[in-house]
């Protein structure tokens, strides 16, 4: 239920006019809930960015969710490891 | 790669009979931001149940899930933080081993210190996701937190879950 609850605050605080990105670690439910801008990683339930004590992956996801803030086609639900361009 | 297929068999029953599209987002919002991200001011949210040790613990005996909310400092040590989620649907070694997994400040210190983002916040927020019932988040505490961010001046929210 961490997803729909991470969907669920990103749509009152976009409503508060700031740019959101979620996390994802189940698609089925991110893509009913509708978060504006989410990022589905392939990581298992309790490991949203990667691995612990992995600093280089846990900026790839970081990196990669950052990107989508360019994004305006909401709702956007992209793939770690398919699409993502780093920013910066 | 979670899947419902990934999760326990009760969490799996519970997951396919749940009613999420009740609670999907429609409209969608969408707030484009409106500055290059080296200047936008960011905060994180997670509903990884994570908080101050002297908070107290998020309530695991509430029926619906707690919908409280924690505010954790920008100051924090984050390996530091507590975590109380009451979830046995996810390892959480993992968290414990290193809450940036899922409170990933220190790598936005990091993405601070580089130029990339602006500045952090000097508040984050932190919810436990275990809410079968959320209407009391909807109506209530997450429009608390947004209007604390909104206050805050913050630009961007970076949000994960456990």
């Amino acid at each position: 239920m961490c997803v729909q609850t991470v969907g669920l605050l990103s749509g009152a605080i976009e409503r508060e006019n700031i740019s959101t990105i979620s996390i994802s670690l189940l698609r089925e439910v991110t893509s009913i809930i509708h978060p504006p801008r989410a990022l589905f990683v392939p990581f298992p339930m309790g490991f949203p960015l990667g691995a612990p004590n992995d600093p280089g992956l846990q900026h790839q996801v970081i990196r990669a969710g950052l990107a989508l803030l360019e994004r305006t086609d909401v709702p956007v639900l992209e793939t770690f490891g398919n699409s993502e361009r780093n920013v910066a | 790669m979670a899947t419902y297929d990934d999760l326990v068999f009760t969490h799996r029953l519970f997951m396919k009979g749940y009613p999420f599209s009740r609670y999907a987002l429609d409209p969608v919002p969408c707030t484009p931001l409106g500055k290059p991200l080296h200047e936008a001011r960011v905060a994180i949210v997670t509903s990884a149940g994570v908080h101050l040790p002297e908070q107290e613990n998020f309530d695991h005996s509430i029926k619906g899930g707690d919908t409280s909310f924690r505010e954790i400092p920008n100051t924090v040590e984050t390996q530091t933080l507590c975590e109380s989620h009451r979830s046995p649907g996810f390892d959480h070694t993992g968290i414990q081993t290193d809450r940036n997994l899922a409170f990933p400040l220190d790598r936005f210190r990091e993405l601070e210190a580089e130029g990339v983002i602006g500045e952090l916040n000097d508040r984050h927020f932190s919810f436990m996701g275990s809410i079968v019932m959320p209407r009391k988040l909807i109506d209530e505490t997450s429009v608390q937190v947004a209007k604390m961010l909104r206050e805050d001046g913050v630009d961007v929210a970076f949000l994960t879950p456990a």
